[in-house]
């Protein structure tokens, strides 16, 4: 049997910025388990630009961002395991691996940080109506076969869903020339980034339909067009507003979902409106000594943000370890109230945060003008103004610990409201 | 005339305003953005827009048959199209470094195509 | 020359071609499509029924009931994973109580054994998730489950090592009646066989015509369903019914042998044969009668809807019987449900009426009834896994992540008789891309594991259909250059 003191599943940027910190705050006994054929994860599909603002103040692409971690954690000698499939984890925090060169492999291990990353929503999730004929790729596959593989997925396409992956698809496929007749959202905001609107799809004169999805597929062989319709408040399709469109492919980006097939191995509680686990403030979750951070825990927007979270796991992992992560029983809950969708972490454990605690946050509907205010007993704790809100945009509120300290809290809410100010 | 734009420098993605401005030094008068780069970008984007372009390019003896590439500086809007037959035409040999130039120059637009990642 | 030429490679052509294999005749099976188990065979409720249903004396009845028993043997022959659940047909009311009567004294003249009738209380304590209003049910132990286009690769491929000759991609285009029997003209070449059996689905009748006066003809009556993720396989254990209706079944809730589960059919007749759609208002009644039996069923679990289409006879009865008008013709047509349950009972029955026609046939002392074991790396021990990946390193490689499925098993899959050249064949055999990813992660590498056992570039793999092509060309061509037409 192997035996590490931490076991990082997954080396995307989550799980390189979680090893990389816990090295760094002491522990040298790390293996990353890594499925794929090298580490990276998604960032290596992803050739755009506009990763690393927060982090290194410029714009990377995805390659260039990983680059930079695989770099420094190799010059760590951290170990990893590439082609390597965990099959399953137990509470008491044995890991079962296989891959061609090692075989199978019992790895036992003293934390857990589990990185595994997210997976696309499909034409069978939204069980969209028609005939089932090659040319239906979700967008992360599609750009996979063309930014990996180097392959073309089709000529005349039309996208579904209106999030990032699909937006930056649309101009990949434009400039590879194909012909992108245009992107479909269900709700009546866009998906995806606002500047990637932009960029993506206004510079290529691509029409994005809000309120419109689609409502049928069609082919026999290969898909040869799909029908669009309006769809109401409610989201249901509106009769007599269908629309079809000549294309050969239908590209799907409609969401991710975190993969936690894993952490349901472990009895690890989820929370159903993010489907990843349910942490503290150490991004420890249910079972005591196994982490969760990045797009395994909820699904972000930017991958600066899974950095930071994922060094947070990192680093807390490491004083497990050492015992030093505490757990008197003392905690805040956070409790998601009016517009806000969810909060990460869940629980704030105050022995455990040094100066300040950062909450990360989606809401629930596009907002102008509102404030977001932290309060806890009726009791506001902090207070943001705030001239925008959008659901695809995370959130982020830092509190100082000295503000929730010595005041015998046992929850902190935060909603919205609207901004009488302005 | 004021104009509505959203910022692209980061993923932000500040809502703009610009005007002209003859009070000005630069002409334009840019509210909305978080940061001194949005100005600039309002006005280059009225002026003379630009984008930065990533795409691929075919690479022999490497694990993968694509390397990544971007331009190290944004290329004029209008010579997208153009610089990517450029890219097209272009066939390199692993290894490659993280940042070695593929194109330099590309199109006399003064920005060097640059590999991505290590190959 | 061959003696017999069987048209039709879904669930009763392959099991008619596995029987023949048993004697000494020169067999060639014929297939329109690239692969076996293509139509009605991989899109149907995958249930080997118990048999109450039938009206007794008819085929439909009578092959049943023989059929039912005869799966436990065979899939252990062929190593098809087949699990007796049982069903229930439950009743909500007087009316289907009686109903639920009515089935259990047919089921008593047909034969079926171990049937009860239970309460409502008893029903709930079996299926806890059903809904509270169920009265009672009729209770089947002998009902199962299986994956039949699992079922009939297999007996395709135990078929091809017994002798029998596959010959995929050749649509049976006219027969002419010749002196030593009849002339086959396919797409790809003309076949000479004495014998002809029709088991061509829904193109049945098209086929007898080549031959024959018209007698019967095939509808198809087309069923939706949905599948659910495997966290939602165990919400129910058994096949659950609700009463039948003239059309059919009804819609059923049922685990799939795979860990899934399986909701519908409705049934709906159309005049086109490949309709293969689903549409929106269909599955939404199939979705709103389904919960009828239960109303918690996790529909947010969808992870595909698809469509089957039945060959419906005009006649109302399965037609198994020698062409009046063509002499060892044999029209094996109009299998509709319980057709994978009649299946084995046809084979046999088929069989001894070509041994009629032609005075007995002689027996294959060297057939082999055992196919090569399948590998499922999933179900395997830790210590068998680790045996496993020390003999062959492309098991310890994990393709589809969802299902836990090696390079080893895809691989196998490829290189077997009868092997997967698509990625829907890959698919039916060794199930990557079936599990909740719908194949997102996996295709990409299936394909490239395709490419390289078929010798061809990964552009050239299709996902079904010859002309279901997924890939256009390379990028980095330029703008209108690669893409194909």
């Amino acid at each position: 049997m192997l035996s590490y003191d931490i076991v990082v599943i997954g080396g995307g940027p989550a799980g390189l910025a979680a090893a990389i910190q816990a090295k760094k705050s002491g522990i040298d006994s790390i293996l990353i388990l890594e499925r794929d054929r090298e580490l990276g994860g998604i960032l290596n599909q992803c050739i755009h630009n506009g990763f690393g603002i927060h982090e290194f103040k410029e714009e990377l692409t995805g390659p260039e961002y990983a680059d930079r971690f695989i770099k420094e954690l190799i010059n760590m000698n951290i170990d990893y395991k590439l082609n390597t499939m965990v099959l399953d984890i137990s509470k008491d925090k044995i890991v079962k691996a296989i891959n061609s060169k090692d075989g199978f492999m019992i790895i036992k291990a003293k934390a857990i940080i589990l990185a595994m990353g997210c997976r696309e929503r499909t034409r069978g999730a939204l069980a969209i109506p028609g005939t089932r004929p090659s040319g239906v790729f979700t967008a992360g596959t599609a750009q996979r076969f063309i930014n990996m593989e180097g392959y073309m997925i089709g000529k005349k396409v039309f996208i579904l869903g209106s999030g990032d992956i699909g937006l930056i698809m649309a101009r990949r496929l434009t400039l590879e020339g194909a012909q992108v007749i245009g992107v479909a959202e269900i709700m009546a905001y866009p998906g995806g980034l606002a500047r990637n609107i932009m960029q993506c799809l206004r510079d290529y004169d691509i029409p994005l339909m809000l309120s419109h999805t689609v409502t049928e597929i069609r082919g026999k062989d290969r898909v040869e067009g799909v029908v669009v319709s309006k769809v109401d408040e409610n989201r249901k399709p509106i009769p007599g507003t269908e629309k079809y469109f000549e294309c050969d492919t239908l590209l799907l980006s409609v969401g991710l979902i975190p993969e936690n097939e894993l952490s349901k191995k472990a009895d690890i509680e989820l929370n159903p409106v993010t489907g990843g686990p349910i942490v503290n403030e150490s991004m420890e979750t249910t079972v005591s000594g196994i982490f969760a951070c990045g797009n395994v825990l909820h699904v972000h927007d930017l991958v600066d943000y899974v950095t930071e979270e994922s060094r947070r796991a990192g680093e807390n992992a490491a004083k497990y370890v050492k015992g030093k992560l505490y757990d008197s029983g003392e905690i805040i809950k956070t409790i998601p109230g009016k517009g806000i969708r969810y909060i990460v972490p869940y629980i704030i454990r105050l022995e455990n945060v040094r100066d300040f605690v950062n909450l990360f946050m989606r809401v629930d509907d596009v907002y102008k003008d509102v404030k977001m205010i932290v309060s806890s007993n009726n009791i506001t704790i902090k207070e943001l103004k705030k001239r925008r809100l959008v659901p695809s945009e995370m959130e982020k509120i830092t509190i100082n610990v000295n503000q929730l300290r010595g005041k015998g809290l046992s929850d902190i809410t935060i909603r919205l409201e609207e901004d009488a100010d302005i | 005339m004021k104009k509505d734009m959203i910022c692209i420098v980061c993923p932000i993605g500040c809502h703009l305003e610009i005007e002209e401005d003859e009070k000005s030094l630069l002409g334009f008068k840019v509210t909305g953005n978080q940061c001194k780069r949005g100005q600039e970008y309002a006005i280059e984007e009225i002026t003379n827009p630009k984008r930065i372009l990533t795409s691929t390019v075919k690479i022999k003896n490497a694990h993968l048959s694509r390397l990544p590439v971007r331009t190290n500086k944004p290329v004029p809007k209008d010579k997208i199209f153009e610089c990517m037959k450029e890219i097209n035409k272009v066939e390199v040999t692993a290894p490659i470094r993280v940042g070695d130039v593929i194109i330099k120059n590309i199109l006399g637009t003064g920005a060097d195509v640059l590999a991505s990642r290590d190959m | 020359m061959y003696d017999i030429a069987v048209i039709g490679a879904g669930i009763i052509g392959t099991f008619i071609a596995r029987e023949l294999s048993k004697y000494k005749l020169n067999i060639i099976l014929i297939e329109k499509n690239n692969d076996v188990a293509d139509g009605t065979t991989k899109a149907n409720s995958a249930i080997v029924h118990a048999g109450y249903d039938a009206k007794p004396g008819t085929n439909m009845a009578k092959f049943n009931s023989k059929g039912n028993p005869m799966f436990d043997k065979i899939c252990e022959e062929l190593d098809v994973e087949f699990k007796r659940v049982g069903s229930l047909v439950i009743a909500f009311n007087d009316e289907d109580m009686n109903t639920i009567k009515e089935l259990y004294d047919r089921g008593l003249k047909n034969g079926i054994p171990k049937m009860e009738i239970i309460s409502g209380q008893r029903v709930r304590e079996m299926e806890p998730n059903l809904n509270s209003d169920i009265v009672g049910a009729l209770y089947a132990p002998t009902c199962g489950i299986i994956g039949p286009w699992e079922l009939a690769i297999a007996l395709a491929e135990n078929a091809v090592e017994n002798g029998v000759e596959l010959l995929l991609n050749s649509e049976v285009y006219n027969i002419d009646k010749t002196d030593f029997g009849y002339r086959i003209f396919t797409k790809r070449k003309v076949i000479d066989a004495e014998y002809v059996v029709n088991c061509a689905g829904l193109y049945a009748d098209e086929i007898n015509n080549m031959v024959a006066s018209p007698y019967f003809k095939i509808k198809p009556r087309r069923g939706q369903y949905f599948i659910l993720d495997k966290s939602a396989g165990s919400f129910v254990n058994r096949v659950i019914f609700q009463c039948p209706t003239k059309l059919g079944k009804g819609v059923l809730v049922a685990p799939t042998i795979h860990g899934n589960l399986i909701i519908g059919p409705d049934a709906e007749d159309l005049d086109d044969k490949e309709r293969l759609d689903t549409t929106a208002d269909r599955l939404q009644y199939v979705r709103k009668t389904a919960m009828k039996t239960s109303k918690n069923i996790p529909f947010k679990k969808v992870i595909t809807t698809f469509a089957g289409l039945r060959a419906e006879p005009s006649t109302g009865d399965f037609i198994v019987e020698e062409s009046k008008e063509a002499r060892g013709f044999i029209n094996v047509a109009g299998i509709k449900s319980p057709g994978l349950t009649a299946s084995p009972a046809i084979a046999e029955y088929v069989v001894e009426l070509l041994k009629d026609i032609n005075g007995g046939f002689k027996i294959k002392e060297d057939f082999n009834p055992i196919r090569k074991r399948m590998i499922r790396f999933d179900k395997l021990s830790d210590e068998e896994k680790a045996e496993l990946i020390k003999k062959d390193s492309r098991f310890g490689r994990i393709i589809c992540r969802c299902e836990n499925i090696t390079e080893g098993e895809i691989v196998d899959a490829i290189r077997r008789k009868v092997g997967a050249t698509t990625v829907d064949g890959i698919k039916k055999r060794v199930r990557p891309g079936m599990g909740r990813c719908q194949g997102g992660f996996c295709s990409p590498r299936v394909m490239e594991i395709l490419a390289r056992e078929l010798g061809t570039d990964v552009s050239e793999i299709v996902k079904d259909s010859p002309s279901s092509y997924v890939l256009v060309g390379r990028t980095n061509k330029g703008l209108e250059k690669n893409l194909r037409g």
